[in-house]
């Protein structure tokens, strides 16, 4: 690297590497120097003059955000010259600003209302009438408001470089200039709403949040999304027990200000009207509401009477507990019921590819990964439309770092656009394309390789044989469905495994046996939803379904459990790349009671509380800590709300793997399983409708 | 969309005119030479230009909205544009917008009724030198008096009758 450039800001002796801003060398010394249309991580724009500061030598006052480092360069980022510049600035942008502060969403967290305040630009000299034009609806989504947009370009660069959709833009000239959307009066996009957080100003509000609530009445709760599995902060705004907004402005969580339409949106089915709030009993073949005491100690006599006779459990596991509810769901079945017949629903080969790297260190990609390693490879995956925020690292290293992207895939995906190679193949042709790329890939010196269901069993193996085959570290992310689909593996949610992929050595059946056996006596399914697309043979088995909606699963049970959604409850969830991060409690459903805690009093009632330990999510996390593999993190970082990196098993996995178990839900942007039925936002834009 | 044989040879030269990767750099000539063959920018347009120099329509938009040159609507057959900008306005270029004005009783980016004149108020064309000046299409008219202005249109009109 070359030598740093020696300069000085508002007297501090700041260093920094040659062709940095001075607006980010700023920064290194504590220093802010405002700004609009600056914006880390997208391309520069230097179209709203705040950011001016005085350069010695310079004869006028130069934009920071523009202006490169220079050795000896002395700046002074506040001196009355560049506050009255910068009052200025704000009397022009306030021109036809509405200052509807009042009744504004932004009020409040507003950069354009902070900047007025400390510059003090009360008075403004322009006496003729506001240019108005009305607030325009673009999607379920997204509404505009012209005359609060300052045209930063934020909102448009965002979507055009961050999501790589392009669908807002700048139309006419000079005070009549406007952003419109890509469809003249519409937009058809990700519908994520990044635009939305990225405005400064009140310009583009959400239809979930606007005019409902001023921001400073709601607790900001930093929490892990609960959709898919790739584990982004969302920052939910919660007002009297209801999640307001979800957002993560604050860059909190590995995904930065990353959040898709799920993560930002897609809360909304915690108090969607059928959400769940009384057990249920079935009387008279009739489900009929039941009190909690009444519930549980039914459940708890038919465990006990069959387990009193070593009768046949069933359990079926979650993609979306915690991982404390599942470890403790599996001890309890394993120790307590005596059965090994557990298991959920499997949606990648994570089992097949640890096996495939034992012995290798740092083989296993984080998301930071995806955003520094200087090549990656697509195998099998629409990233864009199924696994958002990889897709958002990949498309960041290519911008910021020039990654090189190699796409193997069916179909056209948006990778596409940035990749150096792209390989069309048929369904199972996977592994061929990878191969017909060795050549490419030996000339790169490190390599993610991020692949999805298409490979699973031996393919796996051959893809790890294929990566080390190049000579340049490689390392891999095998992608699962939902937001805690690794958790589920790495507790042993599989009848061939215990937590930290021990083997179980004891036959158990997987999902797709326990509806199959006719002799099953009792089923229990913990936010699960099987029989979505299957029957169950058992006529007579007891099923005991801890749900939060009316499933399919929960309509044919004997007692259903409301179940706290992950919104509503603490514990830690692991991401597809193997992060393990920490829920925090947003809201509360009343009737709904975390998943731990209806398996801690089942287990109470059964009079075996002790053979399961406390259902209290941080002792259980605890003894996760000290006894799954890969788990011993450390917990500064989950405390803080970081995201700490689990290394599972380095060795031998001696199980049959199962790569007939292994399928995609494949879901997009606007689909989440049993969990998208009811949401109401996710159902509400056109694009999910198309899908 | 179909283009003229002339049209089509005017944009495979365009497109050819600029360095590999920026071929969006056709997109305003494109636009214009369209424009003048098809009296206007149509949305269909829109969608060829960007087809064809690997944009999105948004991004065509964006510049069609910017440059008043370029128009949505049809124009008349002859487009007269009268600066009023300040060396024409000082030597009676306002006077000449209110009397052409009056006379083809239109207003700024209006179309008379039988599609053969429009009008438009446009800032400085840099003919300062002969002020007041105006331009029809693509022809400059110099130090134009509100008779010069009459005899010039009642000239294209009887040049044009069949």
């Amino acid at each position: 690297m070359a030598a740093p450039v020696k300069l000085t800001i508002d007297g501090k002796a700041v260093e920094a590497a040659p062709g940095t801003l001075v607006i980010d060398a700023a920064k290194l010394v504590g220093i802010n120097i405002p700004s609009f249309c600056y914006y880390e991580g997208l391309t520069l724009q230097a179209a709203c003059r705040m950011c001016l500061v005085e350069v010695e030598k310079a004869p006028k006052l130069l934009a920071a955000c523009t202006l490169p480092v220079a050795e000896g360069m002395v700046v002074r980022t506040e001196t009355p010259v560049v506050a009255e510049a910068r009052k200025y600035t704000l009397e022009f942008l306030l021109t036809n600003h509405p200052l509807d502060c009042p009744v504004c969403d932004k009020g409040g967290e507003c950069e354009l209302q902070d900047m007025v305040f400390r510059y003090g630009a009360g008075e403004s000299r322009y006496s003729e009438n506001k240019l108005h034009v009305d607030e325009k609806q673009w999607s379920p989504v997204v509404f505009y408001d012209g005359p609060r947009c300052i045209l930063c370009f934020r909102c448009v660069r965002i979507c055009s470089e961050g999501m790589g959709v392009g669908a807002l833009g700048i139309v006419n000239r000079g005070a009549v200039s406007e952003i419109a959307p890509n469809h003249g009066d519409h937009l058809e996009c990700d519908e994520c709403g990044m635009c939305i957080d990225i405005c400064p100003v009140g310009a583009l509000t959400s239809g979930t949040y606007r005019y409902k609530t001023r921001p400073w009445e709601m607790d900001h709760v930093g929490t892990i999304c609960t959709h898919c599995s790739n584990g982004c902060k969302t920052t939910l705004g919660v007002r009297n027990g209801q999640i307001i907004r979800g957002n993560n402005r604050d860059r909190s969580g590995i995904n930065g200000e990353f959040l898709c339409i799920k993560g930002r949106y897609g809360f909304d089915f915690t108090d969607h009207p059928e959400r769940l709030q009384s057990p249920l009993m079935r009387v008279n073949g009739k489900l009929e509401a039941a009190s909690w005491s009444v519930a549980l100690a039914a459940v708890a006599k038919k465990f006990s009477e069959v387990r009193a006779r070593h009768g046949s459990f069933g359990v079926i596991g979650s993609t979306h507990t915690t991982n404390e509810e599942n470890y403790y769901l599996q001890k309890f079945a394993r120790s307590v019921l005596g059965t090994n017949h557990i298991d959920h629903h499997r949606s990648g080969d994570v089992v097949t590819l640890l096996d495939a790297l034992s012995g290798t260190a740092g083989s296993l990609s984080t998301t930071a990964d995806l955003y520094e390693r200087k090549a990656v490879l697509v195998v099998g995956a629409d990233l864009s439309s199924q696994q958002p925020f990889l897709a958002f690292q990949i498309r960041a290293n290519y911008r910021h770092h020039q990654a090189r992207v190699y796409v193997v895939t069916e179909n056209e995906v948006r990778e596409d656009g940035i990749a150096a190679a792209t390989v069309r193949v048929d369904k199972g042709g996977e592994l061929a394309g990878v191969h017909s790329l060795a050549e490419k890939l030996k000339t790169e010196s490190e390599l993610v390789i991020v692949f999805g269901d298409s490979i699973k069993g031996e393919a796996v193996r051959e893809l790890v044989a294929f990566g080390n085959s190049l000579g340049i570290p490689v390392k891999y992310v095998a992608l699962v469905d939902y937001s805690n689909s690794r958790g589920a593996l790495d507790m042993g949610l599989v009848p061939e495994l215990l937590p930290g992929y021990q083997p179980s050595n004891q036959p158990g059946m997987t999902v797709g046996e326990m509806l199959e056996s006719e002799s099953l006596e009792v089923l229990w399914v913990v936010g699960a939803n099987p029989l979505e697309s299957a029957a169950m043979k058992a006529k007579d088995a007891f099923v005991v379904v801890q749900e939060m909606f009316l499933t399919e699963t929960a309509q044919r049970a004997d007692i259903v459990l409301p179940a706290a959604s992950a919104y509503e409850k603490t514990g830690t969830v692991t991401n597809v790349t193997g992060e393990v991060q920490r829920l925090k409690t947003g809201p509360s459903t009343m009737g709904a009671k975390p998943d731990l805690e209806i398996i801690g009093l089942i287990a109470r009632d059964m009079g075996l509380a002790a053979a399961v330990g406390p259902w209290i999510a941080d002792k259980v996390f605890e003894e996760i800590r000290a006894t799954v593999k890969g788990y011993s993190v450390p917990m500064a970082i989950i405390s803080a709300g970081g995201a700490a990196h689990t290394m599972p098993v380095n060795g031998r996995i001696p199980v049959e793997s199962r790569p007939d178990l292994i399928h995609s839900s494949r879901d997009n942007l606007f689909t989440s399983g049993t969990l998208g039925r009811y949401s109401k936002m996710l159902g509400s834009v056109m694009e999910g409708r198309q899908a | 969309m179909t283009l003229s044989p002339h049209l089509e040879a005017k944009f495979a030269k365009l497109l050819t005119s600029y360095p590999p990767g920026r071929q969006r750099s056709a997109m305003i000539p494109m636009l214009m030479f369209a424009q003048d063959e098809l009296g206007q920018v149509t949305q269909e347009l829109v969608e060829e230009v960007a087809r064809r120099i690997g944009c999105t329509p948004l991004q065509v938009e964006e510049v069609l909205t910017y440059y008043s040159m370029l128009h949505k609507k049809p124009l008349g057959k002859y487009h007269v544009q009268i600066c009023t900008n300040i060396s024409c306005m000082l030597t009676g270029g306002a006077e000449l917008w209110e009397h052409a004005s009056g006379k083809l009783r239109i207003g700024h980016r209006e179309v008379a009724a039988d599609g053969f004149f429009s009008l438009e108020e446009v800032e400085c064309i840099g003919a300062c030198s002969w002020a007041p000046a105006i331009q029809v299409n693509y022809d400059f008219h110099h130090h134009v008096t509100p008779e010069k202005l009459d005899r010039l249109l009642a000239g294209l009109r009887s040049a044009n009758a069949v």
